[in-house]
């Protein structure tokens, strides 16, 4: 092949991903290199690995930063499995019985989700005022009531994913298993879930990761620093002090990015492949 | 499905799946319970109504053979029902009052917040021996009444007679139940205490015993009155008499009105307010647009980058294509909050790295003059979202089918003509519905705007704390008050958020009509 026809047909699209890959490696590796710069500052970081310590990480420690991360590994972990959980019982219900109300259950579904759960962040913040006043665990600045508020959108957002995975099971493996003396509940868990774990990691991943860096109903709920997640308080680092506070930033982001980065490059074809089913980056 | 052809094992008996299905609808039950107790001593009957139907559904659900469908639903639902179909319907309902600062609560605690606010000590009212006490953490009075008895409660728990008390020199020195502070202890919560206020029945009217120099306790009595039967309130020192007026307050005859108010339905105001109010219907507009400029611009920058990106990788003749892909969707795999708080570090006008290094030390200010911040919000944007277009273009790349494109070919076809007619419409049927999803996600990207702006910079002509980056969604934050920026208003809020759902929901009809969800119902 000669070189300009080369070019033409392949050689551009090595430019293209040279420039692509360092327009977006380019932030990631500025923020490596200042959370490695020793001077902490918005300034002193600009300059591209000029000094490599890690004090910004060490002075992590001094901070909530550990406790937010603690926070908001629960939060989203446990989200994440109360959204597969019950996520993947309501599809198996829509999937498998005939019962009156599916259709109608199944539109109001689609109807229900349509409404983001976070433009009532207002209602929502009402309604933990009062039911903080008769159970405070339920009530605002308690992790516990905001995974319940979190799992509240688990069935709008993810059970068509679901519904659609477990209607490509064949009926017929079930059927022969109740044939054999299985309980809807035997076939539930050991013969739908095994043949549907794809989806499962697909739904769980990506309520983790929603979870992981959802913001607004955070800050409404959370009001102490101990209970905030980190969203909410490395917000509160950027926004107040900026300048003096960008090495902790820095570090914390990096910190706080790997638990997601490394799930992400794990798991990449099960969730590119969930993706294209239908979910947006939330 | 009802009736199976045999029955299993966990049918009858106490199997090990019956015996965990018992403990643990046991344990909803426990706590159920308890949170029905507490509903009932906290006199909140909606959480009460709530709990109880709630736990008999759920013991029906479990213990019946008729639900078997929503044995499984029951759980999601349950949540469901709560923290979205309820807090939907809330909005809706808080959209049409006028609740907020000023009509924060519910009339009659209005009428106690105002009887409280307005006491005054009479004159010549009686004065008596006081004692301050403290049970726990929490202050208190003890006096002694004029027949010798000894009365005593705090903030939460109106005066009551403790027997059992000890009395020097008409003063009480031990009380049990409560600790008796030592003068140390008392200069040391001075404030507290001169501003404590103990009810002294639960009839607000009574008025309550106050101190200033925490010897002497004086009773003091609201200079309001309100007269159940007439419902009004009368301000018994000047004599005007106020009556409860359409907007939740207390008016008077010359349009004075009281400042703690009641919500109160108040229809379309709110909405009205929106669109019509000199405050907020130039921004509204103004962010109206702008939040539909910046879904549209944000969805088609990130999708023709990603297409581009996606067409010129999908070439097998590529040599090191899969390392290219998986660094070129990193950004995708960064949670957005951490991306829009670097990007707002590195946009910083003074010391930034984009300004500093990039740009050798220019001074552009990225994030504070209106049209650069739209632009900056733009640009983070299609950093943050290219990777995902480009993974769900690389897709429908890839399962093109290949005999069309063939077909095309041996047609006498030139590359662009293939591009056209078969490619490209090809690939917007197979991305249309995430298209539209994606739309309706940045329609509410409030995490992008609000880390990287504020909403920033803000409008020179407002009186509202709004910008010109904010989206609806950050407008309805700040108009809530609840960042504690601005006075809260949660019923304009919830108007706007009805607003945006309109938007979302008619885009979300629109994008359901061309996918296949509706048919896989049938």
């Amino acid at each position: 092949m000669r070189p300009t026809r080369w070019f033409s047909e392949v050689g551009w699209r090595h430019v293209v991903g040279v420039l692509a890959v360092v327009y977006a490696g380019f932030p990631l590796v500025y923020v490596v290199s200042a959370s490695l710069a020793e001077g902490g500052t918005l300034t002193g970081s600009n300059e591209l690995f000029a000094s490599v310590s890690g004090a910004n990480y060490a002075a992590l420690a001094g901070t909530r930063f550990w406790t937010w991360m603690a926070n908001t590994l629960v939060v989203a972990v446990a989200t994440g499995a109360g959204t597969v959980l019950m996520g993947a019982a309501a599809a198996y219900a829509f999937s498998r019985f005939r019962f009156s109300g599916r259709r109608a259950g199944l539109t109001a579904l689609l109807v229900i989700q349509m409404f983001p759960q976070m433009l009532a962040f207002v209602a929502i913040f009402l309604l933990l005022v009062s039911l903080g006043n008769v159970v405070p665990v339920l009530g605002l600045d308690s992790k516990l009531a905001l995974i319940c508020v979190y799992l509240g959108g688990a069935l709008g957002v993810n059970t068509f994913l679901m519904y659609g995975f477990f209607n490509t099971v064949p009926r017929e493996i079930d059927e022969a298993a109740k044939i054999d003396g299985a309980t809807h509940a035997q076939i539930y868990w050991t013969i739908v879930l095994r043949l549907t774990a794809p989806i499962l990691a697909v739904v769980g991943l990506l309520s983790f990761i929603s979870t992981f860096g959802e913001f607004i109903i955070a800050r409404v709920l959370l009001q102490s620093e101990e209970s905030w997640t980190l969203a909410v308080g490395l917000y509160g680092w950027v926004s107040s002090l900026q300048e003096a506070n960008w090495g902790l930033f820095t570090a914390g982001a990096v910190v706080s990015a790997v638990p997601v980065l490394a799930l992400f490059l794990f798991l990449q074809k099960y969730i590119v492949g969930g993706l294209t089913a239908g979910s947006v980056k939330g | 499905m009802y009736q199976p052809v045999t029955r299993g094992a966990g049918r009858t008996g106490w199997s090990p799946g019956f015996l965990v299905k018992l403990a643990l609808v046991a344990l909803v039950d426990a706590l159920g319970v308890y949170a029905v107790l507490a509903a009932w001593g906290a006199r909140s009957w909606g959480v009460l109504t709530a709990m109880v139907a709630l736990l008999l559904v759920a013991n029906w659900a479990y213990f019946t053979r008729r639900a078997l469908p929503l044995k499984y639903i029951l759980p999601g639902l349950a949540f469901l029902l709560v923290y979205q179909v309820y807090v939907v319907a809330y909005t809706g309902y808080v959209a049409f009052t006028n609740y907020g600062d000023g009509h924060n609560s519910t009339k009659e605690q209005a009428i106690e917040a105002l009887l409280v606010q307005n006491e005054r000590r009479v004159e010549g009212s009686p004065s008596s021996p006081l004692t301050v006490v403290a049970r726990g953490e929490e202050l208190g009075f003890a006096v002694v009444a004029d027949d010798g008895a000894v009365r005593a409660g705090t903030a939460d728990q109106p005066l009551e007679t403790v027997d059992g008390a000890r009395v020097e020199g008409g003063r009480v020195t031990a009380l049990p139940g409560y600790d008796v502070l030592e003068y140390a202890a008392v200069l040391e919560r001075q404030q507290e205490v001169t501003a404590l206020r103990v009810p002294v029945s639960d009839d607000p009217a009574d008025g309550s015993v106050r101190t200033q120099d925490a010897r002497t306790g004086y009773v003091f009595t609201s200079t309001l009155t309100y007269d159940a039967a007439s419902d009004t309130m009368t301000d018994t020192v000047e004599g005007t008499t106020y009556t409860p007026n359409d907007e939740g307050r207390f008016e008077a005859a010359d349009g004075t009105t009281l400042p703690v108010g009641w919500r109160v339905l108040v229809g379309f105001d709110n909405f009205v307010t929106a669109f019509g109010d000199d405050r907020y219907a130039g921004p509204f507009l103004k962010i109206l647009l702008w939040t539909f400029a910046f879904a549209l611009l944000s969805v088609a920058s990130t999708f023709l980058l990603g297409l581009f990106l996606a067409i010129a990788f999908n070439d097998a003749r590529l040599r090191g294509r899969r390392v290219y892909r998986t660094l070129v969707i990193l950004p995708y795999a960064i949670p957005g909050f951490l991306a829009a708080l670097l990007w707002s570090g590195m946009l910083n006008r003074s010391y930034g790295v984009v300004n500093e290094v990039l740009l050798g030390g220019a001074s552009i200010p990225w994030l504070t003059d209106p049209l650069l911040a739209k632009l900056s919000v733009l640009g983070v944007n299609l950093w943050l979202g290219f990777p995902y277009m480009f993974l769900i273009c690389t897709g429908a790349l890839q399962s093109l089918p290949t005999d069309v494109l063939e077909a095309a070919k041996i047609d006498g076809a030139g590359r662009w003509r293939t591009w056209r007619s078969i490619t490209l419409p090809l690939l917007l049927v197979a991305t249309a519905p995430l298209l539209i999803s994606s739309f309706a996600f940045n329609f509410n990207n409030f995490t992008l705007i609000y880390m990287l702006t504020g909403g920033g910079p803000r409008f020179d002509d407002a009186s509202v704390p709004l910008g010109h980056t904010d989206i609806l969604i950050s407008m309805v934050y700040s108009v809530s008050g609840l960042d504690g920026t601005a006075a809260k208003d949660y019923g304009l809020a919830s108007a706007l958020s009805i607003v945006i759902f309109v938007v979302v929901a008619t885009v979300s009809a629109l994008a359901f009509r061309r996918t296949r969800s509706l048919e896989e119902i049938a």
